[in-house]
């Protein structure tokens, strides 16, 4: 399938469908504001312990630094990441990145496709790995990580993942200059929308809310709930009074870190936290992260057994 | 003698690792080679991104056997005895020897070691260096727990000789040395057999993968070299670009591409840097006009339409980054033109310099001060160096230097200029940072090296002040370097600095701005110590301000402002460490050094060095080891002395007394002496004072050959033991001497 895609909405189908048949559990996004595919505990959680995984989703992302009011034509406080998640990493993983490359009609023979070394932290997660970032003729079009920690846990075995920013690789593809340029779905539709169509007047919105209407008190004080709320379902004993069951409510406390880390980035773009702040801030996060983590590998799906 | 090849295909390995790796892979293997008794004649390592390759020539087959001879037990001793040691041998009774020994006779044992074939050791060996191999950083992968620094996805290990090629058998991870590889990925991706390396390397060429860096480096140079000469053009040298990029790709593809017109006005150094760092991309330069007018990239693939998609490709994304460089300096020059570098600095008080020592902007007013007192000793204004110093650290506020920060000091410069400020304030920006390190160049302009000491003393005294002083091999602040900095800037340019004075003097600048150290006065006496407790480090600078605003009774100031200045002090000895490490690479010993330090104005550093390259110069002479000795004599007779008698002698040594005619002739040489040593002293010309003393030696080799100081005569003693302490004090004056070792 070499022809040419003609909108936003086929590269991301073609992609569903890439990974589909290579065996990938096709999800959702998940119903949380996060700053990146990472935070889904589809990958988060799921790369740890011992259970075979492998999973494509398309995750929206929030960045409230990044918000340009639309104008930017490659800047968004909101957009789209493509993530592939494997347990273990296969051998092929390399080859089957490319044919997806190739499956959204990069034709790979015509095109300079390189992996240059990018180590991937993430310190709000306490995770890390090793990787690269994958350049199309000089762009970067995706990241490629062997997951090598994840809340502070080793992972055995290792997750290969994949994270494609969606926007950037569609404008490429697509010869798009500016982001809300881009046919959305397909030009030849009867009601044919571009990005621009969908997204310029909420890229507005968010990116006046984010730096200047926010109220950061409220943001602290949230901050403070989530984090406390986190602790304290972690701290619920194992068995569950009403149903007698093991119950490890690993998932919930998990939302509340990925608020905290939220609010976090929202603070951040309301320029309240100072740069020493800012670690303590991440740290905290991290803690929360690490905890569930913990949580995680003492359930079924975090590979205990029983 | 068979040759030995070695491949380690993996996924990308990073370039910056590539060359150290191959480099360790020769090591590894050819020292376990060694180790287990083969012998080999040469071996060249190689790298791409995707393998290391080792090929080892002239390896022996196998190792030889060896001989162990091993001492029994005697022969009289217990039959058990024996039987131990036949069974730890292995050995029969008959085949044992009996020897004579000193007391009787004793068995000894003689075990062969077989040799053990190449196959069986480079098997070995290679497995060893592959499980501890030293890559910084490495990675698992699926579901094992190998550590490679990307997954290894096969190894072929051969060897090959006239009769043919066999694959060594050997087995990692359930990965199998093979005598398999294969080329390029996207225009060589098929596997094919290898039988030596001759035939590796040509059937990689085939697949397009060129094996040697060096050859993959020298096709891009000169490739872009004359794509670029064509033009009329010129390519900028970029050593290590060009090493990094000859490890991002297997089959070098050279292509030029321009620059917009629109982003040709930007500075040189931005466009290189942006491309650089970004891209990877060469910058090729108009020779007639020096400016930056195209780009090289190179590309991993040869393609069908001669790599016009991806020179497109590349092109747009550049176009991206240069609006950005372009949208950033435009705003930087708006904001420096409307208010100044002074507007664009800010933001300054914003950023942390050190939770202990404030904000960036409160820095930027220290160094203002200091290097405002610093201007008259280095003959710059003192308006001008203030000035300087206010706007040099303004463009870490610019959005350029926030994208690309190895500009900073750089844009400084360029902003300055556009405000329209003086060229030394503008060289100020960009020099204040020097030397950045032992072989940084030194700024000689006036104000560039008042605001460069300014900056560097004061991140010195405030890091002293807050006791944060590098420890062993810590020092995350880069002090040592700091310190060497000052070193050099001082030395270099020949100032007379004293440096106590001038830390002292800005330790109570410091004091005011730590942690805006004034809320000390609201502190009631009372809670001083809970807040003290809670803030130890404010404990000294406290007691130092509330001393000066003469405020807070029960806490004494004077104790305060001592324990602050000794700060001062201990800083100095860590100059003088550095200036000892810096003078060492330069061939004056540490003994030397020290016998200077002992004198007064040591904190003049380049007083110091004068003295300490005076006297390095004078112990090198005959003259100078001689009179040392001399000295050391007087010095150790005279001490012993003075310890027994209980006094002191240090005056009133008369020539009416002199006995010997070496005596006589000893006061003479050193009344003709000190004349001339205090004339030299006095312009601190230490080299004629040395040739003066020089004169002495003589006399005082003769004096102690002939003379007896301690006599019985206690009239005639007491006059040569004064006579010594005038030896004493003359040969001290330069220096002391008895620090000298040896």
């Amino acid at each position: 399938m070499t022809d040419a895609p003609r909108s936003f909405q086929e590269i991301i189908l073609r992609l569903q469908s890439y990974w589909a048949t290579k065996g990938c559990a096709v999800l959702q996004p998940y119903d949380m504001e996060v700053g990146a595919g990472t935070f889904h505990p589809a990958t988060t959680l799921r790369a740890l312990g011992a259970n075979p995984w492998a999973a494509a989703y398309v995750q929206p992302s929030r960045r409230p630094t990044d918000g340009r009011y639309g104008e930017n034509p490659n800047r968004l406080q909101h957009y789209y990441q493509y993530q592939v998640i494997i347990k273990p990493s296969p051998k092929d993983l390399q080859d089957l990145y490319l044919g997806s490359l190739r499956a959204i009609g990069i034709d790979t023979s015509l095109h300079d496709i390189r992996f240059v070394e990018d180590d991937w932290e993430s310190p709000t997660l306490g995770a890390w790995g090793l990787g690269w970032e994958v350049w199309c003729d000089g762009m970067e079009v995706s990241q490629f990580t062997y997951f090598q920690q994840v809340g502070g846990h080793d992972c055995r075995p290792v997750s290969g993942e994949l994270t494609y920013g969606l926007e950037r690789l569609a404008m490429y593809v697509l010869g798009v200059d500016h982001v809300m340029e881009m046919p959305f779905n397909d030009p030849d539709a009867p009601i044919a929308l571009s990005y621009g169509d969908v997204f310029r007047q909420t890229e507005e919105e968010y990116s006046r809310h984010n730096f200047d209407t926010a109220t950061t008190e409220m943001l602290l004080r949230h901050f403070e709930d989530a984090e406390a709320e986190c602790a304290k379902i972690l701290s619920q004993p194992a068995e569950d009074p009403r149903t007698g069951k093991r119950i490890v409510m690993a998932h919930p406390a998990y939302d509340q870190a990925i608020k905290a880390s939220h609010l976090f980035n929202l603070l951040d773009a309301r320029g309240v936290i100072s740069v020493t702040e800012r670690q303590a801030y991440i740290g905290r996060v991290r803690a929360l992260a690490k905890a569930c983590a913990d949580a995680f590998v003492t359930t079924e799906a975090g590979g205990a057994t029983a | 003698m068979p040759d030995l090849l070695i491949e380690l295909f993996s996924e990308e390995i990073p370039a910056r690792m590539q060359a150290r790796a191959a480099e360790d892979l020769k090591r590894m293997v050819t020292d376990g080679l060694v180790e287990a008794g083969l012998t080999y004649a040469s071996a060249g390592a190689f790298h791409t991104p995707r393998r290391l390759a080792l090929s080892v020539e002239g390896l022996s087959e196998a190792s030889r056997d060896t001989v162990e001879e091993r001492k029994g037990p005697r022969n009289d001793a217990p039959e058990k005895a024996l039987e131990g040691f036949l069974r730890s041998t292995g050995l029969t009774k008959e085949q044992l020897e009996i020897r004579d020994e000193k007391k009787g006779q004793a068995y000894f044992a003689k075990i062969t070691h077989k040799g053990r074939p190449a196959e069986e050791i480079v098997a070995e060996v290679l497995e060893g260096a592959i499980r501890n191999f030293p890559w910084p950083k490495s990675m698992r992968w699926g579901a094992g727990d190998l550590r490679w620094v990307r997954p290894l996805h096969s190894i072929l290990c051969l060897l090959s000789d006239e009769q043919g090629a066999r694959v060594v058998p050997m087995q990692i991870d359930g990965i199998a040395a093979g005598d398999v590889t294969r080329g390029h990925r996207f225009m060589g991706p098929d596997e094919f057999t290898v039988s030596s390396f001759e035939d590796y390397e040509a059937k990689l060429k085939r697949g397009c993968v060129l094996l040697r860096a060096e050859e993959r480096a020298e096709t891009i140079w000169s490739e872009a070299s004359s794509q670029a000469f064509a033009q009329g053009l010129e390519l900028v040298e970029d050593r290590g670009l060009l090493d990094e990029v000859a490890g991002l790709v297997e089959w070098p593809v050279v292509l030029m591409g321009e620059i917009g017109d629109e982003f040709l006005d930007l500075p040189p150094e931005v466009l290189q840097t942006s491309m650089k760092e970004h891209q990877k991309f060469f910058s090729v330069r108009d020779p007639k006009s020096g400016k930056i007018t195209r780009f090289v990239t190179v590309a991993n693939i040869e393609t069908r339409d001669h790599g016009a998609t991806i020179l497109a490709g590349n092109g747009k994304v550049l176009a991206a980054r240069l609006s950005d460089a372009k949208f950033f300096w435009e705003n930087d020059l708006r904001v420096v033109k409307e208010g100044g570098l002074e507007a664009m600095g800010e933001g300054l008080s914003n950023v942390t310099f050190h939770n202990r020592l404030g904000s960036q902007s409160d820095r930027v007013a220290r160094i203002a001060a200091l290097a405002r007192e610093i201007a008259p000793q280095v003959s710059a204004e003192a308006d001008e160096a203030e000035r300087a110093a206010k706007v040099a650290k303004a463009d870490l506020r610019s959005e350029m230097v926030g994208e690309f920060p190895e500009l900073q000091g750089l844009m400084g410069r360029y902003y300055a200029e556009a405000q329209g400020l003086s060229p030394a304030i503008a060289a100020a920006a960009q020099e204040h940072y020097q030397p950045l390190g032992p072989s940084d160049a030194v700024p000689s302009a006036p104000v560039s090296v008042a605001v460069a000491l300014a900056d560097k003393l004061d991140t010195l005294a405030g890091f002293w002040a807050i006791d944060e002083k590098p420890t062993g091999s810590k020092d995350p602040f880069a002090l040592r370097r700091a310190a060497l900095g000052v070193i050099r800037l001082v030395l270099s340019n020949g100032l007379r600095l004293s440096l106590v004075q001038a830390i002292k003097d800005h330790l109570k600048v410091l004091a005011e701005h730590i942690d805006n150290a004034p809320h000390v006065h609201d502190v009631p006496d009372f809670e001083l110590e809970s807040y003290y407790d809670e803030r130890p480090w404010l404990r000294k600078v406290g007691n130092f301000v509330s001393g000066l605003g003469d405020i807070g009774e029960g806490h004494s100031a004077v104790e305060g402002w001592d324990e602050l200045l000794e700060e001062a002090d201990d800083l100095l000895s860590f100059f003088h460490d550095r200036l000892k490490v810096h003078l060492r690479a330069e061939g004056i010993p540490h003994d030397v050094i020290d016998a200077c330090i002992a004198m007064p104005g040591n904190d003049d550093l380049t007083l110091l060095v004068a003295r300490a390259e005076a006297l390095a110069g004078f112990l090198k002479t005959e003259d100078g080891e001689n009179l040392t000795q001399g000295f050391k004599r007087a010095n150790n007779i005279l001490t012993q002395a003075e310890e027994k008698d209980g006094v002191e002698y240090s005056f009133g040594a008369d020539a009416k007394f002199a006995e010997a005619s070496e005596e006589k002739a000893l006061f003479a040489a050193l009344d003709g002496a000190q004349p001339k040593i205090d004339a030299a002293m006095a312009s601190e010309d230490f080299a004629s004072a040395m040739a003066a003393m020089a004169s002495l030696r003589a006399p005082i080799d003769a004096f102690f050959e002939a003379v007896q100081v301690n006599t019985e005569n206690q009239v005639l003693r007491r006059n040569r033991l004064n006579l010594l302490s005038r030896i004493r004090t003359t040969c001290g004056s330069v220096a002391d001497l008895s620090k000298i070792e040896g």
